[in-house]
């Protein structure tokens, strides 16, 4: 399907909460080291997909496939950050990553000064997050999310609330991570943001995948662009 | 995987940091205990013997209902920002995860009882009449079976609508021989009345069994959607 790799495949993915299908069937490859963006309305089911993918949400039906290995296995190379932020509103963000940083085995402060320092905030900011604004929340969230180095990034609406310039910074520096070889995936509504840097747009609608194009202006299969 | 005891003690060094900053259950936890007391005994006019019999019964249903303050705090905090999924998608045992949950409200409601067995022995004119020091095994034995199973419990209905009423309406029936064996343990040691060494055994059962339990099945209650 492509040049390189798949890193991901999906095979027949139903999810259904109740009587409600929010995946209907989704079967796909995703290739190692590119930016994949998940466009689509509200409800199209990017955010369970995300979910999926991450193993934080299980398949009704089919199968998901990290690296060769279900995704709670290959849960050392995933990272996520969602909507809301994952964080404790009560403690400064370095108490924070230090706390999530054990979880992965990480000991000492350095890696995790390191991963705030890559999103652009002060490791010696001690402020609780709950006083953050929502683009320095957004952006502890992420260093959370890139804290121990994961192979492939799952980002829900990693901009959503923030300005433009934070947004764009954001992107820059997501830009360099898929540079370094990471694999991306970003929900998200501000397809312009990521114009000219993703790989990929993979367009959702009503619990499917209905296209995937190389540029956003090439999608033809009638998802609303925002 | 990671090892467990470094994540439940990082874990239960956050939980500690969070509750110290916040207060939120400790406080609440004081103030109801602390109404119990005072309503109880207003409400009775026991004499010293009377007291003996049934401040084992007050006692215990004043931490109980104190405990389930702290069960439902424990993990609102989680749920908040969705933090608890930052957790699942970790490396991290789930076991580690209830076991610092566990042992944090061990920690508040035994802090708890230290506070407010004086102010029982006190209120309701309490002197031990057995061997004092069984109270001790009775209050850890009691306090872990409560925050064990409370634990596990408000951990399985922290997604249920109203789960401020379900976690009783699930704990309180479980807990029955648990309870029975507190409150017959301590009116025994109070009363000088028998040995009270049955009901600890059975206490020690109950932790035993409870906490098997739940360490076994929390992974399957911490990935559920």
């Amino acid at each position: 399907m492509t040049e390189t790799a798949a890193i991901i495949s999906v095979h027949n993915l139903i999810k259904q909460f109740g009587r409600f299908a929010a995946l209907r069937g989704v079967s796909a490859e995703f290739a190692a080291g590119r930016f994949h963006v998940i466009l689509g309305d509200n409800g199209a089911g990017k955010t369970t997909l995300l979910r999926a993918l991450a193993g934080l949400a299980h398949p009704t039906r089919g199968a998901v496939s990290v690296l060769g290995k279900s995704p709670r296995q290959a849960c050392r190379d995933i990272g996520y950050m969602a909507h809301p932020s994952l964080l404790y509103d009560e403690m400064s963000g370095m108490e924070n990553l230090k706390y999530f940083a054990r979880l992965y085995g990480i000991s000492g402060d350095e890696p995790c000064a390191q991963a705030i320092c890559a999103v652009r905030l002060d490791p010696a900011l001690a402020r609780p997050v709950g006083q953050y604004s929502q683009g320095m929340r957004q952006r502890m969230s992420l260093a959370r999310a890139i804290l121990h180095d994961p192979k492939i990034l799952f980002l829900d609406e990693p901009f959503s609330n923030v300005d433009v310039h934070s947004a764009q910074e954001m992107v820059r520096l997501l830009k360099g991570m898929r540079d370094a070889g990471k694999t991306i995936f970003v929900v998200t509504h501000q397809a312009a943001l990521v114009e000219g840097v993703a790989d990929e747009f993979i367009w959702m609608q009503a619990g499917q995948i209905v296209d995937r194009t190389a540029s956003f202006n090439q999608h033809t299969a009638g998802v609303q662009r925002t | 995987m990671n090892s467990l005891w470094p994540i439940t003690l990082a874990s239960l060094a956050k939980d500690i940091r969070l509750e110290w900053r916040s207060k939120d259950a400790l406080n609440s936890m004081l103030f109801f205990s602390l109404l119990v007391v005072v309503i109880f005994s207003f409400s009775f006019d026991p004499t010293a013997e009377e007291s003996r019999e049934i401040a084992g019964g007050l006692v215990w249903v004043a931490f109980l209902f104190s405990a389930i303050v702290a069960l439902n705090q424990t993990w609102a905090r989680e749920l908040r920002n969705q933090v608890l999924d930052a957790y699942r998608v970790s490396p991290a045992p789930a076991n580690a995860l209830f076991l610092s949950k566990a042992l944090g409200n061990f920690i508040l409601v035994m802090l708890l009882e230290a506070v407010m067995a004086p102010l029982f022995m006190v209120f309701y004119n309490l002197r031990v009449l057995g061997t004092a020091w069984e109270l001790i095994p009775v209050c850890v034995l009691g306090t872990w079976a409560l925050v064990a199973s409370g634990t596990f419990f408000a951990a399985m209905s922290i997604r249920t609508r109203m789960r401020e009423v379900m976690l009783p309406l699930i704990l309180f029936p479980l807990s029955i021989p648990a309870i029975q064996s507190m409150v017959e343990a301590t009116r025994i040691i109070l009363s000088g009345d028998g040995n009270p060494r049955f009901w600890i055994v059975l206490l020690l059962t109950y932790d035993v069994v409870f906490t098997t339990a739940c360490l076994a099945l929390f992974e399957t209650v911490l990935q559920a959607e």
